[in-house]
């Protein structure tokens, strides 16, 4: 190990009930390298951070940064020995002005009164080396969140952080902003500021870190250093033997095409949603929902689903027009949304596993027909082995599960009502590539069950894996439809390009 | 697997039970005869019997507060909603109605009522539970006013008075009465699914939305239940003092049902409830107020002794306070490891 890392870790252990989150991880961090941390769902990237962070306290081992032995408390006494942390989802006052949020709890004073004009202009220098041009006086939320990410990350850089934490920092930016992101990066790594960088892309892994450490079960598998470690042994590293399930390939046609679609939409559209929506989804199949951000996805999904209603156009659902005014009726008649923002439209985070499994058939079935507790454990038994759930216990509460467990909570949420139709909106963003196998299999396994399914998703590899029928959406109406063999992600980019689509 | 959440169960009713526990016996220190028990005319007497009786139209209260709190609400209207019960069942007997049934229906309607209004502000037009509960507080003390025409209205009637002041089984009638709410409202909630309901609504309504819950529905049944249980509340201290008072029934009662309800360790986030722990945060309220009472203390220390042990029992839920007090603890038996290591 080098002599002179910055931060050193040796031993380090966290328990939580039921689960060993972190087993004796030994992590090193040098000044002014970027150090990538990978691992799947539940490997303990993020015990690891928070432990650093002093959100969590060690149960186990020790941490020395710039040589000193440390154990923050909270993450402000980590923040004041130099370790700043930015985290996936944006935790900053959003009523605040951008300026005051890069400057708070910190701000320049002038005869004792905070100097606003001061914070306004170093706030704009700031966000201008971001080649972010924006008005700070306005408040935080009046941006979108690609934006709030960067003066989060902004904010977290100017705190003059010797080593900056960054949790899954892309997950909402776009191409150009990530490249913006990665040159302040690099230009920090010159002036010996380390970065410890969480990520699920690993093209950015590649393009940005030098050295990459595998967690695994909370165990280290390894540290590696970046030029010298291929792309596929580092997958193999993180997923174990699961690799193959990853293999992107276009699904064989069942043959249950010939059915009468499950489900059947003509000219749907509504004003200041989607228009022109007009495809079918039979039996068995499942069909994929293209186009880029903000191109209408999630409002086909929302139309179908009765949370929009829509003004033009009908729906048909196993041959009857059907047209569901709330989430309730479309339920009932055996449909189901595992929704885009998982974290506050999906899971019910204080209640526990079994009661987030049964819900939905819960209130399919009324409030007067309790199901009984014995047939709910059967739900949540049945859940956790087949979909492979990590839960210590049955009441363990959804919210700390990882992201993956939860998007499969969800699921199996849905799976109890036995729905003819299953929606699934970004059922793989923001969790990891053994999670993100494991549901593409789910999608798979579920259609030669018989089920039809609408998958709206952004990655265009995902797509083309599982997809029967593409259906690409541009500027909120539907432009074209590739089936079958024609589906691949040419295909699918010309369509979403214009011009000649097939 | 199976252990775990029995323990956690246990452990979220620790808290309260002990609290209890505490403040019975610091009364029982202050008042030696303060467990003492006797049976006159067939009736049980004690301060403990006190203890319950007192605390029943709180209890009614926090009952139905404990729902209300789960789906992320409040309801400041329940002392207010105490007054028009209360006024309208007087009112009904000065008119010279004789039928017991049919008074107390007549102020469980209004109850009734109040809930579908308070529901139908918050769950319909989706006003914010304390603004539109607040003008039923406000308004509701009017409106008793005006049913009683400004006066207090004190009337005579044994049958309807023996809700307030009779007895059965040598219980006082209160104590009954919440009892058997109390069983109604758990049996209502948790042998359905609406106790489940309640919960998921509280703790995300986006997601209960979802996934096909009908949270308006849901939050109606809360409020519906906080009227009923505060127009009973109204009744039992209407037939108490066989009088209405619409400026004095329940004034502030609201402040206790809701502290009693947090003092049962609910989160006024919204989220779980338990019927059973809300009574008991109502009990160490009634037990400390009775405690000093019955301490000779002058009354006027009353409300600075319940805060500062509010506070205290408040501070002893929080899992942060508890970790910094049992910190010396922890030293020690630390200290003593390493020294049995190195011995």
């Amino acid at each position: 190990m080098n002599a002179s890392a910055l931060l050193r870790i040796e031993g380090l252990s966290k328990q939580f009930p039921g689960v060993t989150a972190l087993d004796k991880v030994d992590f090193s961090v040098d000044a002014g390298e970027v150090h990538a941390l990978l691992g799947e769902n539940g490997a303990g990237k993020s015990t690891l951070i928070k432990v650093l962070t002093g959100a969590y306290q060690k149960d186990a081992g020790t941490m020395e940064f710039e040589g000193k032995r440390i154990a923050p408390q909270n993450p402000a006494a980590a923040q004041r020995l130099g370790i700043s942390t930015v985290y996936q989802e944006v935790n900053l006052p959003s009523n605040l002005s951008v300026a005051q949020n890069i400057f708070l709890g910190r701000e320049p004073k002038r005869y004792g009164l905070i100097d606003w004009r001061e914070i306004r202009r170093r706030s704009a220098g700031l966000l201008r080396r971001f080649e972010l041009d924006i008005d700070v006086s306005r408040t935080l939320d009046s941006y979108p969140v690609a934006v709030r990410q960067l003066v989060a990350i902004a904010r977290a850089v100017d705190l003059s952080a010797r080593l900056l934490i960054l949790d899954e920092p892309t997950a909402s930016l776009d191409g150009r902003e990530v490249e913006r992101l990665f040159s302040i990066l690099r230009q920090l790594k010159s002036t010996g500021v380390a970065v410890l960088f969480v990520t699920h892309f690993l093209d950015q892994v590649y393009a940005i870190s030098d050295r990459i450490t595998v967690l695994r079960n909370g165990a280290r598998v390894g540290t590696f250093e970046a030029r010298k470690l291929p792309r596929h042994r580092l997958i193999e590293h993180m997923l174990g033997k699961e690799l193959q399930a990853l293999e992107a390939r276009t699904p064989e046609n069942t043959g249950a095409t010939a059915a009468r679609p499950v489900l059947e939409l003509r000219n749907l559209g509504a004003r200041q949603s989607v228009s022109g929506l007009s495809f079918s989804i039979a039996p068995g199949e499942a069909t994929g929902l293209s186009g880029l951000l903000g191109s209408g996805r999630s409002e086909t999904c929302r139309l179908i689903f009765g949370l929009d209603s829509p003004d033009t156009g009908e729906i048909l659902f196993r041959g009857k027009p059907v047209r569901p005014k709330n989430p309730r009726s479309a339920a009932a008649i055996g449909m189901g949304l595992c929704p885009e923002d998982r974290r506050s439209e999906g899971i019910i985070g204080a209640l526990g596993f079994r009661e987030n499994v049964v819900l939905a058939l819960q209130a399919r079935n009324g409030w007067w027909r309790l199901i009984p507790k014995k047939r709910q454990l059967e739900l949540a038994r049945k859940a956790m082995e087949e979909m492979k759930i990590a839960v210590a216990d049955f009441e363990q509460a959804v919210a700390s599960l990882s992201g993956g467990n939860q998007q499969k909570t969800i699921l199996a949420r849905w799976l109890a009502t036995d729905p003819a139709l299953l929606i699934l909106d970004e059922p793989t963003r923001g969790i990891d590539i053994g999670a993100h196998a494991e549901i593409l299999k789910l999608i798979r396994a579920l259609c030669t069950r018989g089920m039809a399914l609408l998958v709206a998703s952004s990655e265009l590899e995902e797509i083309t894996a599982f997809s029967h029928k593409v259906v690409v959406l541009r500027d909120r109406a539907q432009v074209g439809q590739i089936e079958g063999a024609a589906i691949s992600e040419q295909a699918i980019l010309r369509a979403i390009a214009g011009g000649d689509a097939p | 697997m199976i252990a775990r959440p029995v323990i956690m169960a246990r452990s979220r009713a620790a808290w309260p039970c002990l609290m209890l526990l505490a403040v019975l016996l610091l009364d029982r220190l202050v008042t030696p005869q303060f467990f003492n028990l006797e049976i006159r005319d067939g009736r049980l007497y004690g301060s403990l019997i006190d203890v319950l009786n007192r605390g029943a139209p709180v209890a009614l209260l926090a009952i139905g507060m404990s729902l209300v709190i789960a789906t992320r609400g409040i309801d400041l209207s329940v002392g207010a909603v105490m007054a028009i019960a209360g006024a309208v069942c007087a009112g009904m007997i000065t008119a010279g109605i004789d039928n017991v049934p049919l008074i107390v229906a007549g102020g469980l309607a209004t109850g009734l009522i109040a809930g579908l209004i308070n529901g139908a502000m918050i769950g319909w037009l989706g006003l914010q539970p304390i603004v539109a509960t607040l003008v039923l507080m406000v308004a509701g003390r009017g409106i008793a006013q005006l049913i009683s025409d400004g006066r207090i209205i004190t009337f005579r009637h044994e049958a309807f008075a023996s809700l307030g002041v009779g007895s059965w089984l040598g219980l006082p009638m209160p104590v009954i009465l919440v009892a058997v709410v109390c069983s109604g409202v758990y049996l209502l909630t948790r042998r359905t699914a609406l106790g489940l309901f309640i919960e998921a609504v509280g703790c995300n309504p986006t997601a209960s939305h979802y996934l096909g819950i009908h949270v308006t529905s849901v939050k109606m049944f809360a409020y519906v239940i906080a009227g009923l249980c505060s127009a009973l509340a109204g009744i039992i201290a209407t037939a108490d003092i066989q009088g209405a008072d619409a400026n004095n029934i329940g004034l502030w009662l609201e402040l206790d049902a809701i502290l009693a309800v947090v003092l049962g360790g609910a989160s006024l986030m919204g989220g779980r409830f338990s019927i059973g722990l809300s009574v008991v945060g109502v009990l160490i309220i009634q037990a400390m107020s009775t405690g000093i009472i019955m301490s000779g203390l002058p009354a006027k220390y009353n409300l600075v002794i319940k805060a500062a042990v509010v506070i205290v029992v408040l501070l002893l839920q929080t899992p942060r306070f508890r970790h910094q007090l049992t910190a010396p603890l922890r030293r020690l038996r630390n200290a003593a490891k390493a020294g049995d290591a190195t011995s």
